[in-house]
Formats: C-alpha cells, structure tokens, sequence
C-alpha cells in the first residue's frame, strides 16, 4: 500500500459489493417475480441483469430482490420497482435489455418506461 | 457480482453447534440449483445472539433465521435463494411481524440498545477477507495517522476521548500511550493482551474471530504513536479460530503493504507476531503476559518498574487489551468527542458484555456505559428462563462480585462498579436467580483461582487453598460463625499482601457474597440450610406419604436402592443411603417427593 488513494479504491470497489448488506428503510426495491411461472419464463437472467448493473453502477440505496407469484403468472417475468413515499411501478413481460433500460430511465433518471407498465400492455 | 449474500456465523458458539457442516451443504445446494454465479456464502463472525444458533442471514433482504439445521438448508436454497420466499418457520420470531413481513434485526429487542462499536464488523463482514474490511472504512484511520497527524496529536486525540481499559483496570488508555511514548529506548515494543481468561467472557475472541484485522490496525497506530515498530499479540492456544484468522489477516496485511516497511509510502515501519499462550489465567496479568513472551514461566514481578518503563525484554511496552484496540480507529476516524459524547462522566463510550447463566438471551452485547443492569438483564437480555426471581448478576469473574437486586438500577461503569464490591473486569456477566446458591458460587470460582494462583507469592498461593477451605467447610454444614469472620480476615490479608491482581483480587467473590447475602452464610452455619437447595450435604429428599401413590417408580430409579416401600403404600427414602442425585423428584409424577 503506498498511498491512501490506493486504499479508497480498493474501498470504492467493494463497497458496491458490499451495499448489499445494508439495511435500512429508505431504499428504492427492485422486486423480481421468482415463482415457478416466472422462472420459467425467463425471470432468471433479469434478475441477474439487474443486481449486477446495480452493483456496477455502483447504486447506493437500490436492493434487488425477488418474491413469489404475483398472480398475473401470464405477464412474466414481471419486475417491480419501489420508490419510499411512491406508488409501486409493475413492468411486465421483462427480458434482461428491457430491464436495463428501465434501471437506466426509471431508477438513474426516475421517468417510468410507461410502454413496459401492465397498465399499458393489459390497456 | 451476485445479487445475494447468504452470511453464515462462524463465531465459535455457531461452529459447535453447526456451521461448518452447514456451510457445506449451503455449497451444495447452491450449486445443485445452479446459482453459483448468483449467491455469495459468507462466513462471518459472532452476532452475538449465540443462545439462537447458529445463525444464517440473507441479503438483500436481510432475513435473520435463528438455529438452523444442515437439513433446513435445502429449503432455504430452493424456497428463498431460487423463488424468493422467506422460510416463516426458521425465521427468528423477534423478527416477524403482525402482516406477515420480516423486519432488521435491528429493530428487536436484544440489538436495539445497542451501539456497537468494537463489534462492529462482527457478523458482517468476513473476517479471512481484508477488502471486506477495508469497504468498511478499515486501514483508513491508520493512513491518516501516518499522513496528518503527528504521534503527539494521536495520544492527544485517544486522551481526549476518554477510554480506558476494557481488559478490567480502566487505566486511561490517552496515559498509558504517553508514558510509553515519553520513555526513550532504541527499541519499544506494542503488545496486546488476548490471553482472555475468565469464565464466561467470550468478547475478545469474537473480536479476534469477527473483525482480526481492526486489532492489527489499531496496534500499528499505537505503534506510530509511542514510537514502536514490533507488535506481539499474545493470545490463548485456546482459541483456534481467532488464532487462524489473525494468522491469515496478518499475511493479507503483509501482502498489502499494511504491516511491513514503509507504510503507505510514510518511511514507518511496523509488524505483528502472534505467541500463543497455553491457558494459564496469570498470564491475563501484564508483567507474567511479557515474562510468557519472552519465553519464561509465567509468573509476575513486582511493580514498579512498570512496563512502560521496563516491559519486554526490558524495554518500553505498551500493552492494551483486545477490545480496548477495537475501539481506536473508530475514534480516530469519527473523532474523540464523538466517542466522548456516549457513556457516563468518568466512563466514556460502550462496553461489551458476554451475558451468560440464568438468562434467555445468552451471547455478546455491547452498550454505553451507564446502561442500567436492569436494562441489560430485562431487556436485551430478554429477563429469565421459567419466570424465575433475580437474585444477583455476577460481574468481572474471579476477581470481581455480585450484584443484588437492591442494585438492579445502578448505571455500569468503572467507578460504580467498584463503589458497590464489584468490577467490569473484561466483561463477563453472569446472571444467578434463586436457585443460585451464594456461597457455592464464592467456593466454584475460589476453586478457579487456587487452581490457577501461579504460587510465586504466599498470600496468594496458601490463602486462596485456605479460603477455598473454609467455604467448603461451611457448604457441608460444619462451619460456625466464628468461620465467617475469619473468612473476611483472611479475604482483606490476601487482598493487601498479594504480588499481583490475581491474588489482589481473587477475595472479592468471597467479600461481596458476605457483605449481600450474609443471611445465606448463617442459615448454612446456624440452620445447617441451604436456602438455594444447592449444597448437598445440606439438603434431605423427603417423601410426603399423604401424596405418595406407591407407584414404585421412585424406588426403581434410585442408583442406590435407597427409597422402599410396597407397591400402592406410601414409600419412604433411607437418608444413610441417600446420594442427593435429584433422579426421584424428576421422575415422580405426583410431587411427592421434595427437597429440603
């Protein structure tokens, strides 16, 4: 170790990783539908999408997390997002890049992606 | 990058009762489900809640799931980690909400009055992997202290924030590195003392388990600050596990350039060996730890010259306990008044205890100081298994005291410990309830210290064997009251001639159970009673025959054919023959049988 700057970055680096592990009520939840019905239909690549662009991007209070049937087993893979103090955000029949460009608009820049909403696909 | 963290204890309470075998199929699991690539297992150190292992949590969601079993670890994989739903029935029920959620552990009752500060990392990160450590601020503090601050500013600021000595003594800590720092040598030495030793005090091997790497950090500073540029942790065979951490830690350290020459290119030179101790107790004491460094028997010497003017190897040393360092890069970092600002007036900043005996949270807590007993005992402590009364708590091991009820609302710290008949000690704290029988308790741990008085000076070596006598004597029933006077005699002799803390204070269970529960000595003496139902030779088991059903299933338990009787008659039990093993009270299905 020859400087501190050498030290912060190994900090930087990590703790990204380690945001994970936090635990505290005013964070923005990405919840991923990981009943069978959504595995099947492809929940699993976005939700790896997901936690890793999170962790690169470094995004501090943002968890990604999954949950059971939603009920709508139809729009699978469905992804939720929730803001503290928002009303909940439903996406439905998500791949990985739609995932992404809903982290990108909705969570980095907060416009929801209104085409991928289930207000929009069931009309 | 995975998207979970399964945190798995590896605290030495969980490892006894699992972990390994549960890390194992964890693996397994995880790699039957093809998550591999997705969720990281963890193995971190104690939580502290060691009465509810082992302990597994799960991020993100942080789900807290208390005494799990290698054959619950298939559902948690395929129910939680592969579809995301929380396996209810593990989840610690502190934790469960009235909709069915899963709250932080924070919130509960046993970590909400807790500020951790030399347990921080314990449980959260993992201790064999220095980047986890460094994420959560480590090394930070030493890189600013060789960077910013000159040794005087370091001595100042630990000064300033008011610690003392968590190894029991309370000595300033902002002294203890002055005077270290101004005695000039060629050669100085840092030690830390992890020869942690009495029963039930378990906090510096969880720090060493959970967190090595905040003592090498903390050792390196001092070093800086008094001049030193060799540390030596001397710390219990005991205790694998911290001894393998530390071990790794220090290599990673090494590897990083965080110990060795010329730290973060300062031109300061520092690094750590470990001496591994072989479980005597003396070797707690400052001048016996160096003698056992230097490679001879433990045993004392006379103070002074103390060690920070003649320590090891006869030159200047600075010696602080394991939690004691814990808490110096915290207050480097945040800043002495910040440490200053928690705590009571002469007591500054938190402590930790190892709560243990008749409670129902057993584990690790850490709290200001100033935190009343009731709090710790009712509270985080969650009060007393089977509704019973409390009686006392029991605080500093060997070399401290009880605490009565009447004393149920004092704030701990140093000085009010001591006012009462007590001391912190390192920590341990032990709760008794009626059952306890006091003057038993006085002979278990007089027991603990004629074992382990290292026999160098007489007060010590021959007056504990006599102290340890007489209690017995009492406990069989054959003392007199005279024996109780001869006893706090004899306790304030030893007290005053002693060469070293150990005999200095090994009287004081003996003192505080006579000066609280006198009453108890004299119905053994006079009644020839033990009130608490613990000493043997005191008690008789009666059978009351108005109750007795004859079913002769007393009769047929007895290891020693002592009880008789004819089927459907009341039976009765021949005191001569008698052995007092309780088998027949716990068999009888009537009540008809009690001690007395």
């Amino acid at each position: 170790m020859k400087s501190l700057e050498e030290l912060r970055a190994i900090r930087a680096n990590m703790q990204a990783q380690m945001g994970l592990r936090k635990e505290d009520g005013n964070q923005t939840r990405i919840v991923v539908g990981m009943a069978t019905c959504g595995i099947a239909s492809g929940a699993r690549p976005v939700l790896v999408a997901l936690s890793d662009a999170v962790q690169e991007k470094g995004l501090k209070n943002v968890t990604v997390t999954q949950t059971g049937c939603i009920g709508l087993c139809k729009y699978e893979p469905i992804v939720e997002v929730i803001e503290p103090g928002k009303e909940k955000v439903t996406y439905v029949k998500m791949t990985p890049e739609k995932a992404l460009e809903v982290l990108e608009k909705h969570i980095i820049r907060g416009q929801i992606v209104k085409e991928y909403t289930i207000s929009e696909m069931i009309g | 990058m995975y998207r979970s963290h399964v945190l798995v204890c590896g605290g030495t309470g969980c490892t006894s009762s699992g972990t390994p075998k549960i890390l194992e199929c964890l693996n397994e699991e995880i790699n039957k489900a093809g998550l591999k690539n997705e969720v990281a297992v963890v193995q971190t150190g104690c939580h502290g809640l060691c009465a509810l292992g082992p302990i597994v949590i799960v991020y993100p969601e942080a789900t807290f799931y208390s005494m799990v079993k290698p054959e619950d670890v298939p559902e948690i994989v395929n129910e939680h980690l592969l579809k995301g739903r929380i396996v209810q029935r593990l989840v610690y029920d502190e934790t469960k909400t009235e909709e069915g959620t899963v709250t932080s552990i924070n919130e509960t009752a046993f970590y909400k009055k807790q500020h951790r500060v030399a347990l921080r990392n314990c449980g959260v990160i993992n201790p064999e992997n220095i980047d986890e450590y460094i994420a959560t601020g480590g090394y930070e503090a030493l890189g600013r202290v060789l960077t910013e601050y000159t040794p005087d500013q370091v001595i100042q600021m630990i000064t300033d924030s008011g610690l003392r000595g968590r190894g029991g003594g309370g000595f300033p800590t902002g002294l203890k590195w002055k005077l270290a720092r101004a005695n000039e040598a060629d050669q100085k030495y840092v030690c830390c003392n992890a020869d942690e030793g009495d029963p039930g005090a378990f906090m510096d091997r969880s720090i060493l388990e959970g967190d090595p790497h905040v003592v090498l950090e903390a050792m390196a500073i001092a070093g800086y600050a008094i001049g030193a540029n060799q540390g030596y942790i001397y710390v219990r065979a005991e205790y694998p596990i911290a001894v393998k951490r530390l071990s790794i830690a220090i290599e990673q350290a090494r590897e990083y350039g965080l110990l060795g020459k010329n730290i973060f290119g300062t031109g300061f030179d520092f690094d750590i060996e470990l001496r591994l101790g072989a479980g005597a107790f003396v070797c707690g004491e400052e001048t016996a730890l160096m003698t056992s460094i230097e490679g001879n028997r433990g045993e004392p010497r006379p103070r002074p010259p103390f060690p920070a003017q003649k320590g090891l190897f006869g030159k200047p040393t600075l010696l602080n306990n394991v939690e004691t360092y814990a808490n110096i890069p915290q207050i480097i970092l945040n800043g002495p008044e910040w440490f200053a600002s928690m705590g009571t007036e002469k007591s500054k900043g938190t402590k930790v205890f190892a709560l243990g005996g008749k409670i129902n949270n057993t584990g690790l807590v850490e709290i200001p100081m100033g935190t009343t007993l009731r709090e710790v005992v009712e509270e985080i402590g969650g009060g007393i298994p089977n509704g019973k009364k409390f009686k006392a708590a029991q605080t500093g091991g060997p070399s401290g005291g009880c605490i009565p009820a009447e004393h149920f609302d004092i704030p701990i710290d140093y000085d009010n410990l001591i006012s009462i008949g007590s001391m912190m000690g390192s920590g341990g704290l032990i709760v008794m309830d009626e059952d306890n029988c006091m003057v038993d308790i006085a002979k278990f741990f007089l027991e603990f210290t004629v074992d382990e008085s290292c026999g160098k000076c007489t007060p010590c070596r021959i007056g504990t064997k006599r102290l340890h006598e007489m209690l017995d004597k009492i406990t069989q029933g054959q003392g007199t009251l005279e024996d109780i006077d001869k006893l706090e005699e004899l306790c304030y002799y030893i007290k005053e001639n002693s060469l070293c803390g150990l005999g200095q204070s090994a009287p004081n269970p003996v003192l505080s159970t006579i000066k609280y529960f006198r009453d108890e000595y004299v119905s053994h003496v006079v009644d020839k009673k033990c009130p608490a139902g613990v000493c043997k030779a005191l008690l008789s088991y009666v059978i009351d025959p108005e109750l007795c059903k004859g079913c002769t299933l007393c009769a047929r338990i007895c290891p020693n054919n002592a009880i008789s009787g004819k089927v459907k008659e009341a039976h009765s039990i021949d005191q001569s023959k008698c052995v007092k093993c309780g088998a027949c009270i716990e068999k009888c299905r009537f009540g008809a049988i009690s001690k007395r």
